[in-house]
């Protein structure tokens, strides 16, 4: 019955189609959203330096991420024919940035989001816009070098980040016998590792070289460690709506092809960035580089 | 909105040795207890006994205990942590500091910081409702109590304080309740009680909604536990015909 029913459906969507061919592509879910409303809200973070941030205007996202999210609507602009295609922007937390895609405030959420199999059950991730390891930032006098070294230590991370599961366990298997700080953000994080609260900060890398950049002694800190798990980050959409992950997709590969995305990734990685004109010095790393070559909205659990 | 609703998610496994969701949720609920009941502890005799100040005759001792509660009545409870656990630490001398900040555990002094913050910013408020407690009463029982010739200390152990706690149970109830949901500010600085772990649950699982309404059936219940224990509190002690004690 069921079975009959879709056959039939699929049948009516095909005649109506053919149907409407020559006069317009047939819009469903967030395109028709954004077609009609000629507007799109694009979610953004405001401490994920240097991915998605707010700089030196309160309103205005800036970042890597949000370079990429600019791609995407340059694109839709062209597709859906709406030169005039106005963006909001919608500021999201680590909370709430997954229930925001789902009910709707947010259309495209690009910031710093692993793309991971618990999540995918709840969202979809568009092909990876970054890759990172997880590392350790940590006093160069501090004598850490890797890992181990933490042996009976305080380590600070993120609280419900990869990385607190990671510490929790490394102590469970390993019996490293850490003492496992989880501060609410990045920069409270580093304001545990400065402060002497801890003498090493795990999270990842690239995150790292953002909050050593914003140190009073940059030159103090390094990161050392060899990566604990690596992870691709994605853009977030809402499931079930394979033309708007299409256009996103095809969007941000277009990007990686044409080369396009190496100036970007110069201008936030290379380059000194607001709002205090600090230059992070990240090169490209091999994983990265593996994932613009070969584009994929796989988690790195799934690879 | 498509939500993907999962109510077993509590029994799977977390991916660390071999817990589930829900001991964190038991964990969690231990340390918002602890750290509620340790504050209270602090907060019912440091306000009592600043209640107490205030309607003293002395302006100084008076003026001193008002002083106290403007300052931590005025200053949010959040500002009042973040300075408690970030800023006081580094004025202490330094092995005094090094002691706080590597010998102990970090759930330790996060625990340390959090029951201080509590225990002063709830003694205000406690304050204040001793003091209108003791100011409730007729002035004539003091009056009296100092005729007969009880010394200050005595009429407030014997006459005043008896009667004026009986009095503000009502009000005294809900700040034992607000302490207890005040003490979810400690997840903002690594304590892992009830609002942390969920916040944790919510990021590893991706079930956001489910996590907090778990977490929102803990705090009624516990919350609602406690004023039922209050009430039950109130009618034992209440001394029958004395004022409106008891509400009867």
């Amino acid at each position: 019955m069921r079975i009959a029913t879709r056959l039939l459906s699929s049948a009516i969507v095909l005649a109506l189609s053919s149907g409407a061919a020559f006069a317009a592509e047939e819009l469903t879910g967030t395109l028709k959203k954004i077609k009609e409303s000629g507007t799109i809200t694009l979610g953004h973070r405001d401490a994920s330096i240097p991915f998605s941030y707010l700089g030196t205007d309160s309103r205005q996202p800036i970042g890597y991420s949000h370079d990429l999210q600019l791609k995407v609507v340059e694109a839709l602009k062209q597709q859906l024919g709406l030169p005039e295609l106005k963006v909001r922007y919608t500021l999201v937390t680590s909370q709430s940035r997954i229930p925001l895609v789902q009910n709707g405030t947010v259309d495209l959420e690009c910031g710093s989001t692993t793309n991971n199999v618990e999540r995918q059950q709840q969202v979809a991730f568009s092909v990876g816009i970054f890759e990172v390891g997880t590392r350790l930032l940590t006093k160069k006098t501090s004598g850490v070098q890797d890992f181990p070294d933490l042996k009976g230590k305080n380590v600070v991370t993120t609280a419900g980040t990869t990385s607190e599961r990671l510490l929790r366990s490394m102590n469970a298997e390993k019996q490293l016998d850490m003492n496992i700080i989880a501060a609410k953000d990045h920069g409270e994080s580093f304001l545990m590792l400065e402060s002497g609260r801890a003498v090493a900060f795990m999270m990842d890398d690239a995150l790292l070289y953002g909050e050593m950049a914003k140190a009073k002694k940059p030159d103090d800190w390094a990161v050392v460690g060899a990566p604990q798990s690596f992870e691709i980050y994605g853009c977030m959409l809402r499931k079930g709506d394979p033309a708007f992950k299409k256009t996103v997709d095809d969007a941000l590969v277009a990007t990686y092809r044409s080369g396009e995305i190496n100036a970007i990734y110069d201008k936030w990685f290379l380059q000194p960035i607001p709002p205090k004109d600090l230059n992070l010095h990240f090169p490209m790393s091999d994983e990265l580089k593996k994932l613009i070559a070969v584009p994929t909205d796989k988690s790195t659990e799934e690879l | 909105m498509d939500y993907n609703w999962d109510w077993g998610v509590f029994f799977r496994s977390t991916g660390i040795g071999e817990e589930i969701y829900l001991d964190w949720f038991v964990a969690g609920l231990g340390w918002t207890v602890a750290v509620a009941l340790a504050g209270w502890i602090v907060a019912l005799l440091l306000g009592s006994l600043l209640g107490v100040l205030r309607t003293l005759p002395n302006r100084w001792l008076s003026g001193l205990a008002t002083l106290y509660v403007d300052l931590f009545r005025n200053v949010p409870l959040l500002v009042q942590l973040f300075l408690w656990y970030f800023l006081v630490p580094d004025l202490l001398p330094e092995p005094l500091e090094l002691w706080f900040k590597q010998d102990l555990s970090p759930a330790t002094s996060a625990y340390l910081s959090v029951v201080v913050c509590l225990g002063l910013f709830t003694a205000a408020r406690v304050c204040e409702q001793v003091r209108t407690g003791i100011q409730a009463l007729p002035r004539g029982q003091t009056a009296a109590a100092l005729a007969l010739g009880l010394r200050t200390g005595q009429v407030y152990r014997q006459v005043l304080l008896p009667q004026a706690f009986r009095i503000i149970i009502p009000p005294l109830t809900s700040e034992f309740l607000n302490i207890f949901k005040n003490s979810s500010v400690a997840s903002l600085i690594g304590l892992m009680e009830l609002l942390a772990q969920t916040k944790q649950t919510a990021e590893f699982s991706a079930h956001l909604f489910e996590a907090f309404t778990l977490a929102t059936l803990i705090y009624f219940t516990l919350n609602m536990s406690l004023m039922l224990f209050m009430r039950w509190v109130e009618k034992k002690v209440a001394v029958p015909g004395l004022l409106a004690a008891g509400g009867k």
